[in-house]
């Protein structure tokens, strides 16, 4: 096994663009470490992109933030502008693991995991994250919810690394909220999560919104019905109860040693209720 | 000797007070030895090989890649462990599972093992190791296993204490039966009968510590052996008989210990960690995983329990009775006895019957976990009590109270009760303030009794005075909770010094005649009463001694406030000699002063503990959260307070973890899913809330101060005292531990 602390963005690339057997990035490495630990992997590269200085920061621009793909979540949480403006992928960011952990661990890595649990990636669903991929050939640009294909799995070609989740500017008027259902009080896993982005018209309505389940199916879902639920409303009990009924429906969870199908559907609705509720009161709403 | 154990009211000086512990400051800055701690030169990474299957004839094992890989020293299977067990079952069990012999019978049996020259070869060897399995069916549920359909575990076992005896096979290894009176006649005069069937799932101990130890045995058939361990004796007579070696040539040294609960009371990788060493001639260190620990190791019983109980209207039991099911793993053990013997032990009870049947499954062998059986068994019957105190329409404490058992009572398991404390723990409860504070809304509140019998057993501790009069003691019972001040301090109050002329340490097997283990709540109790026993036979010595320095007999020399004082008026003019100025002179006087006890502590008064807690649930989503927390619990004496009270305290928190969410689970194929701490949720500290306690102390009139043991019964009231609050809370009777939130959902939806 080699490891390897590349300088450069590029010389990452290169390195995993040119490796022969398994190749690893390591941001975190919160994830990467346990598997390796567990005896599920043996990895014959990894790369350390914490060393390459421009991943590792938050810049705030005109469009709204970049955070680089080797920026702790503790830093997020650190980062009074960010938090101000989307304070619930900065909360979600701010479950993973324990303190320790978050001092260590990426939301770049947290989506690349794959995880459909993951904490951070249904809030970067609902904000409409996207990531900035460079590689071999170039960079792009997609929407978060198109990185992970399935439990473990993502769309990342041989040699391409997340450099950065961007994070629009905030309209005024908008709130995001995350919640996640565990059976402890922290260091835990989610059963179901449930995040929620919306902004207010000037009526005080919800005018948009998107929301987001996690634990529910292979990947995170975005849940357009749910969405459409709340929006023209301000989430009067009708409202709420449809968008229940929208999470409950769209939620196609198995039965496993964290849940039951019965519970992670009733569940989500119930989180993505509680989410909406925080977001529209962070959005100004009353 | 002629030492007399009987209490005597007297003042302390030392026992009570709440000295610093001599191992904390170690063990908070990580000098503390553990079990993985202990190196040797020269010394190789063992690792065992597991089976994946839950239940499989193991048809061939060829180790022949393995052994050839380059850096492996030895491989052991079955083979190197021969049967040397000369009909002794219960040997024969712990044998087979340390390491499979024809058969694999549950995920994570033991089939071989490695020892290389690092991780990593082990590892890899480990992979180079084929076997050619044949799958059986399994069974993992205790109902399911009794089944006549059901997979038999074993052709040659036939339910014992049976009569007749049955002709066919079965996997209900045991059936045992207590009680006295008529229960027939006893439900037939009730008002009330409340009739139930509960479930406990199966938990570990859950110790922070993984198994480890290090073995290094020499061509010459001595050996050594550093573990972490509640028991370095019995470790080394099962070692040493399972190995064939002579057992005074197995020196067994016991680690600090990060836990063990019961878990560490049963030998797992050690017998193999011995054979790969002998076979290697090397030391051989053998840490066991997480993984290992939870798939392999020490889980506690799953369980079926049916209660029937029968009250007048006035409020009075007229009969009980239980039938336990409780699963033992691959092989017998007493846990449904246990359960059968503990279940109505708080109460006086004119008719009663409890029945327990030990029962055989593809899971790993049960091993004690704190109070072993008493949690499930007060589950039970505690939650039917509550049920048939609402349907009476009296207060739960009240209708406790007025069937309590007391000195005279007959026990449902036999004896006739001492002086006991279930009494007075009932009556402090019903006057604690948590039970008058208000309570909001989804909140419900919950109580419930506990016992345990503690033990006594056999104990050994040597004291020695050295040259400048301050205090060694060894003693042979692993310091588990603190043990090692508390007897600082009984040796402190005895000999009349201060507590910190005292250092106790844990003697290793070659030092220290034999001694139990720290089981059964008997550490406190038992090596208290051997130290107070050697304290009094030094302070024979020293007395005889001051008489030789001053040229008086014996007879008129007593010992006082730590000096031998020249008693009566003829002697009157000689100043009082102190332990410090008798040792001095010692060299000239006879030699070392030493106090020595070997003894059977016998009498350990039985002990009980009623505990209050206040529940609030999330109707939408079955969430749980303990918002107060009250153990009353009676100590006999508390020797050091501040560490019966952490006894306490860390008994209710495992009792609330097993309550609420603690399970293991097993998939379709037998194997387990959440074999990790993450799905296997033990509480964080932010699920707990401060637990109070307060001990109430009745004396055991078997103890010279007093003292009952307080290790274990604090596990046993959790469970019913937290599924009668959440029972309360959301008014539906929760009958399957641990009420998870969606067992809670479930239930609320089923309502």
């Amino acid at each position: 096994m080699e490891y390897v602390l590349p300088a450069s963005l590029n010389d990452a690339i290169g390195l995993l663009a040119g490796a022969k057997g398994n190749a690893f990035v390591l941001a975190g490495g919160s994830d990467l470490l346990v598997r390796m630990k567990g005896d599920f992997i043996e990895p014959d590269l990894i790369v350390d992109i914490k060393g390459i200085g421009e991943l590792a920061q938050i810049v705030q621009t005109a469009d709204g933030f970049t955070v680089g793909s080797a920026v702790p979540c503790a830093v997020m949480g650190e980062n009074t502008a960010l938090r101000k403006a989307w304070p619930g992928v900065v909360e979600a960011a701010n479950l993973i693991g324990s303190k320790q952990v978050q001092g260590r661990c990426t939301i770049a890595g947290n989506l690349c995991n794959a995880s459909p649990a993951a904490d951070s990636v249904p809030a970067l669903v609902a904000a409409g994250a996207r990531a900035v991929i460079a590689g071999p050939s170039g960079k792009r640009t997609i929407a978060v919810e198109d990185v992970p294909t399935g439990p473990g799995k993502t769309s990342l070609a041989k040699g391409e690394i997340v450099e950065a989740i961007v994070l629009d500017k905030r309209p005024s008027n908008s709130g995001d909220a995350y919640l996640r259902f565990i059976p402890r009080t922290e260091m835990d896993i989610a059963v179901v999560s449930a995040g929620v982005n919306l902004t207010l018209g000037a009526d005080g309505a919800v005018a948009s919104a998107r929301v987001a389940l996690g634990a529910v199916a292979a990947t995170v879902l975005l849940v357009s019905e749910a969405a459409d639920a709340i929006v023209g409303t301000r989430l009067d009990d009708t409202a709420m109860e449809k968008l229940a009924q929208a999470c409950s429906a769209a939620a196609s969870p198995i039965d496993d040693k964290r849940g039951t199908v019965h519970f992670r559907k009733k569940v989500a609705g119930v989180l993505a209720t509680r989410a909406a509720r925080i977001a529209y009161e962070r959005a100004g709403g009353k | 000797m002629d030492f007399d154990p009987s209490y005597t009211a007297q003042q302390f000086k030392s026992v009570g007070t709440r000295p610093l512990r001599p191992d904390g400051v170690d063990k908070v800055t990580g000098r503390a030895r553990y079990g993985a701690d202990f190196n040797m030169p020269g010394q190789l990474v063992g690792r065992v090989l597991r089976s994946p299957h839950a239940h499989a004839i193991i048809r061939k094992i060829d180790t022949s890649k393995a052994e050839a890989l380059k850096g492996v020293k030895a491989v052991v299977t079955a083979a190197d462990l021969p049967d040397l067990t000369d009909g002794d079952a219960d040997l024969y069990a712990i044998l087979s599972n340390c390491m499979a012999r024809d058969k694999a019978f549950y995920d994570g049996h033991a089939v071989a093992a490695v020892a290389a020259i690092d991780a990593r070869t082990a590892r890899r060897a480990l992979k180079l190791i084929e076997i050619d399995y044949e799958v059986l069916p399994h069974v993992t549920d205790v109902d399911e296993a009794m089944k006549d359909s059901a997979p038999l575990l074993h052709e040659s076992v036939f339910t014992d204490g049976v009569d007749p005896a049955p002709a066919k096979p079965s996997n209900v290894a045991r059936r045992s039966q207590y009680g006295h009176g008529d229960v027939d006649a006893g439900f037939a005069d009730a008002d009330m009968v409340v009739e139930r069937t509960y479930r406990t799932e199966q938990t570990h101990q859950g110790y922070i510590e993984p198994h480890a130890c290090v073995a290094s045995v020499n061509n010459d058939g001595t050996g050594e052996l550093w573990v972490c361990t509640q028991g370095h004796f019995v470790y080394r007579q099962w070692c040493a008989d399972l190995l064939g070696m002579d057992v005074s040539k197995l020196r067994v040294t016991s680690s600090e210990i990060g836990g063990g609960f019961g878990g560490k009371t049963h030998v797992w990788a050690e017998p193999v960690a011995l054979a790969l060493s002998r076979k290697a001639g090397r030391p051989v260190k053998l840490v066991m995983s997480r993984d290992e620990v939870f798939r392999a190791s020490g889980p506690t019983s799953a369980t079926s329990i049916d209660v029937k109980i029968g009250a007048k209207k006035d409020g009075t039991i007229t009969a009980a009775s239980a039938t336990l099911r409780y699963t033992c793993g691959p092989w017998v053990g007493m846990w449904a006895e246990l359960g059968a013997m503990t279940a109505f032990a708080p109460y006086d009870l004119k008719n009663v019957r409890t029945v327990g049947y030990e029962v055989l499954v593809n899971r790993p062998k049960v091993s004690a976990y704190r109070a072993p059986s008493a949690p499930m068994a007060a589950f039970a019957v505690e939650s039917a009590v509550d049920e048939l105190a609402r349907k009476i329409g009296m207060d739960p404490v009240d209708f406790r109270i007025a069937n309590v058992a007391k000195e005279g009572t007959r026990a449902s398991y036999g004896p006739v009760y001492g002086p006991i404390g279930i009494g007075p723990t009932l009556e402090a409860v019903k006057e604690h303030p948590h039970m008058k504070a208000p309570l909001g809304k989804n909140q419900g509140r919950g109580m419930a009794c506990g016992f345990w019998f503690n033990f006594g057993g056999q104990t050994c501790t040597d004291l020695n005075i050295g040259a400048d009069g301050t205090v060694t003691i060894a003693v042979g019972t692993v310091d588990v909770g603190g043990s090692r001040a508390s007897l600082s301090m009984v040796a402190a109050e005895e000999l009349g010094i201060p507590y910190e002329q005292v250092k106790a340490i844990v003697a290793d097997t070659s030092s220290l005649g034999y001694n139990d283990m720290t089981d059964g709540s008997r550490g406190t109790f038992s090596s208290s009463m051997a130290t107070i026993s050697a304290a009094r036979n030094a302070i024979r010595i020293m007395r005889a001694r001051a008489a030789q320095m001053w040229g008086i007999p014996v007879e008129d020399v007593v010992w006082e406030e730590g000096h031998a004082k020249a008693a009566g008026a003829k002697h009157g003019n000689l100043p009082p000699l102190s332990v410090r100025e008798i040792a001095a002179a010692a060299g000239n006087t006879g030699g070392p002063i030493a106090g020595h006890s070997e003894l059977v502590a016998d009498g350990a008064g039985v002990s009980f503990a009623t505990h209050i807690c206040d529940i609030e649930v999330d109707p939408e989503t079955g969430q749980t959260r303990v918002l107060r927390y009250t153990v009353v619990q009676d100590a006999g004496k508390a020797v050091h307070p501040t560490y019966v009270e952490g006894q306490y305290q860390g008994g209710a928190a495992q009792g609330i973890g097993w309550a609420l969410n603690e399970e293991y689970i097993y998939g379709k194929d037998g194997r387990l899913q959440n074999p990790g701490f993450l799905d296997y949720r033990i509480p964080v500290c932010s699920d707990l809330p401060m637990i109070d306690t307060q001990i109430l102390e009745i004396p055991n009139p078997n103890h010279p101060y007093g003292i009952r043991g307080v290790g274990e019964t604090s596990i046993v009231p959790p469970l019913a005292a937290i599924a009668n609050a959440v029972s309360n809370a959301v008014g539906v009777r929760m009958t399957h531990i641990p009420m998870s939130p969606p067992r809670i959902l479930a239930a609320l939806e089923a309502e």
